[in-house]
């Protein structure tokens, strides 16, 4: 017990004596948290529209004041022709072209419409399947208004939308528990692995292995300081959602603390792992960046698993950071509690378990 | 607490072999050291001192061959081993990040000297080597000579049975490596078998028994004067390259 003090006691003062570590620990989640949210969106915002108006109708002025109107979409330009309008879309200055056909209001009354056409760069599929929809969307109401116009009667909107738990779609409320679990990643699991491999490099770890100091102790040393750190990082990102984007959990803090703690566990774990693994730093920043890519890829972060094909699917049950980001978000976004989350919990206490058995295991004291 | 106070030797190692891959680095070794002995351990670069130096203390497995290090076996008790030496190795090896105090503290602590005590002992440490003005500098700041001394104040806080020194005086001035001796010598007066590799062979002489080592094998153990009458040499030096001339490995 006393020798564990001593060694906290070590990497406490080296710790604040480092030029670099305590104003990471302060300045990383505050900029995380300010910046990432903006730009990790996938909401799609001004898509350029070029409407081909060969109707001329009070119809086709209604679609084009209600595109101007609109903050998903923008209007380029009303052209006269389609080959103009595409030769725009070439020059990559249009997103997506509306066509409406001659006559096509009268079409409408007659109760058989013509066929009005949208046509997207899908280059980057996500912009141009969403600016297509949204283009869709806009046009359904636009009839939808014309025929009541003719018949009140007969059609109103078939369906309605609700946007459960993130009822604004922000998709940066959908990001930001996924960024303390980035956070999380950096700070206790890339920073103590640097650390342990540090040592190796300056050979203080020989001076250390040639005493009796359990390794059990000299790991969990270096591991407490960095759990403490985490545990302050995700105070201040916390503290950042609520004050800059208003943004406070649904449900229990308690929740999400013992979710980042078992998460934490899990990812030191994993970093010291690395870390006995390598002999120089740059090994093991290759190693630690292998895994990062496809923890920060494969665990949902990004991109719904639900998406990916199934063989992948099943990896992801291997990936720590795939359990604590579906904590984050549930309880962050809809306010469950540790019971609903109960296997998410239970998968990353088993996780915790192996990678720091791993993490006992690779540490030699002795060479053989 | 001495262990196994009875015997006469406090090292005993018996055809103590390791092999990296097909390389032998130390070869069927056989030598005792004696309670309270300043033991030198010579050789040419690449001989196997070190290698042979980090078996005994437990910081690598032997590939074969038996050992006893103040009473503990080298294969099976490294750990306990851990508790009765002190080391200091080749390359420095204390944290530049903390100051010299701390590292005191630091080394002291691990080995369980309480701390009103271990305070104490490294104050007067430091003030016999007028060292006391720097106590709260960083380790890093210091001149290599000052980073060796305080490496040897650091290997031996914990007042352990034998204390290793891996070439404690490569490239330190005559001056500094005249108060090094001074140091291993009050060490020794106090009890501690010294267990001490070098390239200087004045120093050789210092040592009460000195062996030689060439190509991973021990050629030669004796004090020095038996040995310059059985190479018929007048110092250290002729002894040693009348030995080494047959060495393969080196640079």
């Amino acid at each position: 017990m006393s020798t564990l003090k001593v060694l906290i006691k070590k990497e406490v003062l080296q710790f604040k004596r480092n030029s670099f570590l305590p104003r990471l620990v302060v300045a990383f989640p505050i900029v995380i948290m300010l910046v990432l949210p903006w730009v990790t969106t996938m909401d799609v915002r001004h898509v350029k529209v070029s409407v081909v108006d060969n109707d001329h109708s009070q119809f086709s002025q209604r679609i084009i004041s209600k595109i101007q109107a609109s903050e998903y979409l923008s209007l380029h330009s009303v052209s006269p022709s389609f080959e103009l309008s595409l030769k725009s879309l070439e020059d990559g200055e249009v997103d997506a072209i509306l066509e409406v056909p001659h006559d096509f209001e009268k079409s409408i009354a007659t109760g058989f419409p013509k066929k009005v056409s949208i046509s997207a760069n899908s280059v980057n599929a996500t912009k141009g399947s969403l600016g297509a929809q949204y283009l869709a969307q806009t046009l359904t109401g636009s009839i939808n208004e014309l025929r009541s116009s003719i018949s009140p009667a007969r059609h109103g909107d078939l369906f309605v939308i609700q946007n459960r738990y993130n009822p604004t779609l922000e998709y940066r409320n959908f990001m930001i528990p996924a960024l303390l679990a980035i956070l999380m990643i950096i700070i206790t699991g890339f920073l103590p692995a640097l650390n342990l491999v540090g040592e190796k490099e300056a050979g203080t770890i020989e001076q250390i292995n040639v005493t009796p100091v359990n390794r059990f102790t000299f790991t969990l040393a270096k591991l407490i300081v960095y759990w403490v750190a985490g545990l302050i990082v995700i105070t201040i990102a916390l503290v950042v959602a609520w004050l800059v984007y208003g943004l406070t959990s649904v449900g229990n803090l308690l929740t999400i603390y013992a979710g980042a703690f078992l998460f934490i566990l899990t990812i030191s774990g994993f970093g010291i792992i690395a870390s006995n693994l390598s002999s120089t730093m740059q090994q093991a920043i290759f190693f630690m960046f292998f895994f990062v890519m496809v923890f920060m890829l494969m665990s949902g972060l990004l991109t719904p698993i639900e998406s990916m094909p199934q063989w992948a699917q099943y990896l992801t049950y291997l990936l720590p950071p795939r359990y604590f980001i579906t904590i984050l978000r549930s309880v962050f976004l809809k306010g469950a509690t540790f019971y609903d989350m109960r296997f998410n919990f239970l998968a990353l206490t088993v996780l915790a378990v192996i990678m720091n058995l791993g993490a006992a295991l690779t540490y030699k004291k002795r060479s053989s | 607490m001495r262990a196994n106070d009875t015997t006469q030797y406090i090292i005993e190692v018996n055809e103590l072999t390791k092999q990296f891959g097909t390389f032998t680095a130390v070869d069927h070794i056989s030598f005792n050291v004696k309670r309270g002995e300043i033991f030198g351990f010579l050789g040419a670069n690449g001989a196997g001192k070190t290698t042979a130096m980090r078996m005994l203390c437990g910081l690598s497995y032997p590939t074969s061959g038996s050992g006893t290090v103040a009473g503990f076996d080298v294969v099976k008790e490294g750990e306990k081993i851990k508790r009765h030496i002190g080391y200091m190795s080749q390359r420095f090896s204390l944290y530049d990040d903390l100051t010299v105090m701390e590292n005191m503290e630091l080394f002291g602590g691990i080995y369980g000297v309480k701390s009103k005590p271990l305070r104490d002992r490294a104050t007067s440490m430091l003030e016999r080597l007028n060292f006391l003005g720097e106590k709260d500098t960083l380790v890093g700041s210091l001149p290599l000579g000052w980073k060796q001394k305080l490496a040897f104040v650091v290997a031996t806080i914990h007042q352990p049975d034998i204390v290793f020194l891996d070439e404690p005086t490569g490239g330190v001035d005559p001056i500094t490596r005249r108060q090094f001796w001074e140091m291993i010598y009050e060490a020794s007066s106090q009890s501690t078998t010294i267990f001490v590799t070098t390239h200087y062979m004045d120093e050789a002489e210092y040592c009460h028994r000195v062996s030689m080592m060439v190509d991973g094998k021990i050629k030669a153990l004796d004090s020095p004067q038996n040995l310059k009458r059985q190479f018929e040499a007048t110092s250290m030096d002729e002894v040693f390259r009348t030995l080494a001339r047959g060495a393969q490995r080196g640079d």
